[in-house]
């Protein structure tokens, strides 16, 4: 339990250090969501840091094996739940401009006020839905 | 080229960081979000430890200067006002995260792990930010 914390702060400050390299390097916000729509909305020289960084996403897991960390090799819901899910927050980040990364991280590293609103209300909808799922159904 | 290989290393701390706290196992992650069963906050770590290292240097670099360390101009969102659209999206984004457990940065970033799951989910993702932009303007 201990170390679970200890890797949830370290992995959370590498996170933020990833998304202040992303702005103190090329004045972007580090959001995964906006990135990735904007990176398949038109091929543009413009685009291109975009496909840099979500590389950068996809190889990352390759370097923390070395040190020991791995991704999940289950998941906990089957494929047709993921594919509602996941047509569900392509639509919700794009409406909401922004997810865990751009509103959760940059925007309230930002003290925005809109992100604190999305932060707050998405938490509170993903935290109801899990509860209404697990206790209520 | 310098923007290519700077949001590919940004991307590279990002994904680690997220595989390092946990935040790639959706399992851990409905476990967060779980309040009212067997709850593990240590995920609540993530954000704490990412704005620690975005909060203060976003706050003494980039918002007195508003330009990158190579002097470009920063594109910063300018949008303060809390509309539906935001609480709209935000809320779909929260649901679709509570039904898997899955936002888009470790979406992205399961991908090298190659689950089936992961595939589904991001290509819905994808097709819900392509529609939604067509759409909802």
């Amino acid at each position: 339990m201990d170390t679970n914390f200890l890797h949830a702060f370290l992995g959370g400050a590498l996170i933020g250090t990833g998304a202040i390299i992303l702005m103190l390097a090329n004045g972007r916000i580090a959001g995964v969501s906006g990135i990735v729509s904007g990176a398949i909305s038109s091929v543009k020289k413009s685009h291109l840091w975009r496909w840099g960084f979500i590389l950068g996403l996809i190889f990352a897991p390759w370097l923390t094996t070395l040190v020991g960390f791995s991704l999940p090799t289950s998941l906990p819901t089957d494929n047709l739940t993921l594919a509602v899910a996941g047509l569900i927050v392509g639509v919700g980040t794009q409406i909401g401009a922004g997810c865990t990364s751009g509103h959760g991280i940059c925007g309230i590293g930002r003290l925005s006020k809109r992100s604190i609103v999305a932060t707050a209300t998405f938490m509170s909808v993903a935290i109801v839905t899990v509860s209404i799922i697990r206790h209520f159904v | 080229m310098r923007q290519l290989f700077t949001a590919l290393l940004s991307g590279l701390f990002f994904g680690s960081g997220l595989t390092i706290s946990g935040m790639v196992d959706p399992t851990r992650v409905l476990g967060f979000l779980d309040i009212l069963g067997d709850w593990d906050p240590t995920l609540a770590f993530v954000m704490a430890g990412g704005l620690s290292v975005y909060l203060p240097i976003y706050s003494v670099w980039i918002k007195p200067k508003q330009r990158t360390v190579f002097g470009d101009s920063c594109h910063i969102p300018v949008n303060t006002e809390i509309d539906a659209k935001l609480l709209a999206g935000a809320a779909l984004f929260g649901f679709g995260w509570g039904l898997s457990g899955i936002c888009p940065g470790p979406a992205i970033t399961n991908l090298s792990g190659g689950q089936s799951g992961m595939i589904v989910f991001v290509i819905t993702m994808l097709i819900g930010m392509i529609t939604a932009k067509k759409f909802v303007k």
